[in-house]
């Protein structure tokens, strides 16, 4: 299902425009279905209603404009970024494995978020006000982008990406960054708590158009970026050296591709918490449908990023209704198993 | 032209390469012979940027320490040894990204053309991954070919690095890749090639130059460069050196112990 054989996968290869095509019509039904649904009872036609005269009520007015729009659109953003970063740093590995969850881009990135939620306080005032809503999602790409050096660092020698230490650096990076959470939360007073909370479930609940704004510059910057980063990814499937002899210039290209990365994670953890495996799952699959390329790859996986989350968080608040299932778990659940199952393909860990 | 002047290379403590001067000319095919560890794929990484040197090398008048890579990309395409390939490209993807890399990116005729020269044809589809050695190194040098299509382009002489193209082809294919490579000269190309056959080399190579220990010792055409005490001291055996029915010098090692 997943692993299509060579000559059907050939045979399902969709021309790359037609599987853009295909992907926005899934996000415009994802985004409708998800405005359409909910605990408020306000349906497709009172959405009509709402867009096209002026039938809402203001209750249902509140509902949609300031509950559900705030929510798809970060649903929106955050898968896309979350899906483009797992695209660039398994470019930039030359591995599929490396999702942000998986090799601890995300963790780093938490961890600077919780700092940033308990001692932001302990910062000048002048700064603190200065960045306001930014503080947290830039502390997080901050801290994303750290942990990204060093794990490149760790997990490269020489030219050569050892995909061993690559996950055994996320391991060590994550349980770090865990413990250091954990150490903070000891440090944090009852308001800073309950902040902690709610962002470490990996939720979209609580969306606001304050949280949107508050991640959209740094994930505008890694979406604008990264199909800037496409050609030279391609290349660097072939090695550094192969790709310097192409006319890309690498180092700078391995500085945008990590800043990226860690911009687009930092901003998606710092407003949804731990929501793992997009970067892992959607990338995956597209390769297949699709083949490697990154000039289609990345346009792509924002596109059905955007959809996947958007879907998941339909799910998780549906589901288990009235209750809400933290979406954290909902991707687990479906990309875990996509990770076993690449990781038991001995294949992948030369870069299938 | 490739110029190199007075080139030296330190790996850690050990000078691999020492004073290396040599120049190679547009329309000639030149070949670097040499024993194992004797130089020769540094020299060609210092050319190519890829470790640091002392001395200067210019290509095409172009400072290749200070060149941006996206300036030499259309002026040189390289060979690699087998190299390894992350994600499931397939072949015309690889040969479309040297071309592209190239002067000839609004030209994807020329991929199929590429590929013609190597005998790949009908093969643009397959995972690059999963050709054999010989046809991913045939596959690599379509795309090198690819990038440089167009032997002179507005720039000067376009130019061909190949480390031991013939490496792992059987004869049919060895033959056809010198030919590619004499032919890529004779058009007004540039080609530097490392070489283990020295046979080959003689038969393909306008000039030969030995490396024996990090330094030059001997550059000129195949008859004058393949004499015995030059092969004796590179190689260190006994060579029994013949003239080929073709012309050129043409030898089988014999008889093999220290010089």
């Amino acid at each position: 299902m997943l692993q299509l054989s060579p000559a059907l996968a050939e045979r399902v290869r969709l021309p790359g425009l037609t599987m853009t095509a295909a992907l926005m019509t899934l996000v415009i039904a994802a985004s409708v279905l998800s405005l359409t649904s909910g605990a408020a009872g306000l349906g497709l036609g009172d959405l009509v209603g709402g867009l096209f005269g002026d039938g809402l009520t203001p209750r249902d007015k509140v509902v949609l404009y300031d509950i559900r729009l705030p929510r798809l659109a970060l649903g929106l953003v955050v898968g896309a970024a979350l899906a483009v970063s797992g695209v660039l740093l398994q470019g930039l590995f030359r591995n599929p494995l490396a999702d942000p969850g998986i090799v601890g881009v995300s963790a780093g990135a938490g961890l600077a978020a919780v700092f940033a939620i308990v001692l932001g306080g302990l910062l000048p005032l002048g700064l603190a006000a200065t960045l306001g809503a930014w503080l947290v999602p830039v502390a997080a790409g901050l801290g994303g982008w750290v942990t990204t050096l060093l794990l490149y660092r760790i997990a490269t020698a020489g030219r050569h990406t050892d995909v061993a230490m690559m996950l055994l650096a996320g391991i060590a990076l994550s349980a770090l960054a865990g413990a250091a959470t954990g150490v903070m939360t000891y440090l944090a007073d009852d308001r800073q708590l309950r902040d902690l909370t709610f962002w470490g479930m990996g939720s979209l609940a609580g969306a606001t158009w304050t949280k949107f704004a508050a991640a959209l510059p740094l994930m505008a910057m890694a979406l604008i970026l990264a199909p800037r980063l496409a050609r030279g990814l391609n290349a660097l499937a072939l090695g550094e050296a192969q790709a310097a002899h192409m006319g890309v210039d690498v180092q700078r290209l391995k500085r945008l591709a990590i800043l990226s990365a860690a911009a687009a994670t930092g901003a998606a953890v710092a407003v949804s918490g731990g929501i793992g495996f997009i970067g892992l799952v959607v990338p995956h699959l597209l390769r297949h449908a699709q083949g490697p390329d990154h000039r289609r790859l990345v346009p792509n996986a924002a596109l059905l990023g955007a959809a996947l989350l958007v879907l998941a968080d339909l799910a998780s608040r549906t589901v288990v209704a009235p209750a809400e299932l933290p979406i954290g778990i909902l991707t687990a659940l479906f990309g875990a198993p996509v990770f076993l199952w690449m990781l038991m393909r001995n294949k992948t860990l030369r870069g299938g | 032209m490739l110029e190199i002047v007075d080139l030296s290379v330190r790996l850690g403590r050990r000078a691999v390469l020492q004073g290396v001067t040599l120049t190679a000319r547009a329309g000639e095919v030149l070949v670097i012979c040499g024993a194992n560890g004797a130089g020769k794929s540094t020299l060609l990484k210092a050319v190519l940027g890829e470790v640091p040197a002392d001395g200067v090398i210019r290509l095409n008048g172009h400072d290749t320490a200070t060149a941006r890579p996206g300036t030499l990309a259309p002026l040189r395409a390289v060979l690699p040894q087998d190299t390894e390939v992350a994600f499931a490209f397939s072949l015309a993807d690889i040969v479309a990204m040297g071309r592209e890399a190239g002067d000839f990116a609004a030209r994807p005729e020329v991929d199929a053309l590429a590929l013609a020269t190597v005998g790949l044809v009908g093969r643009e589809h397959d995972d690059f991954r999963s050709l054999s050695g010989g046809e991913r190194q045939r596959g690599h040098l379509a795309r090198a070919m690819a990038q440089v299509w167009e032997p002179v382009g507005p720039n000067g002489p376009r130019w061909l690095m190949l480390d031991e193209p013939v490496a792992s082809l059987d004869l049919g294919h060895q033959l056809q890749v010198m030919r590619l490579a004499r032919g890529f000269a004779d058009a007004g190309g540039g080609v530097v090639a490392i070489m283990h056959d020295l046979n080959l080399s003689s038969m393909f190579a306008d000039k030969m130059a030995f490396l024996i220990d990090g330094r030059l010792e001997g550059m000129g055409s195949p008859a004058n460069v393949m004499q015995g005490a030059t092969l004796e001291k590179a190689y260190g055996c006994q060579i029994a050196l013949n003239t080929a029915p073709m012309a050129g010098p043409w030898l089988l090692p014999q008889v093999c112990g220290p010089a």
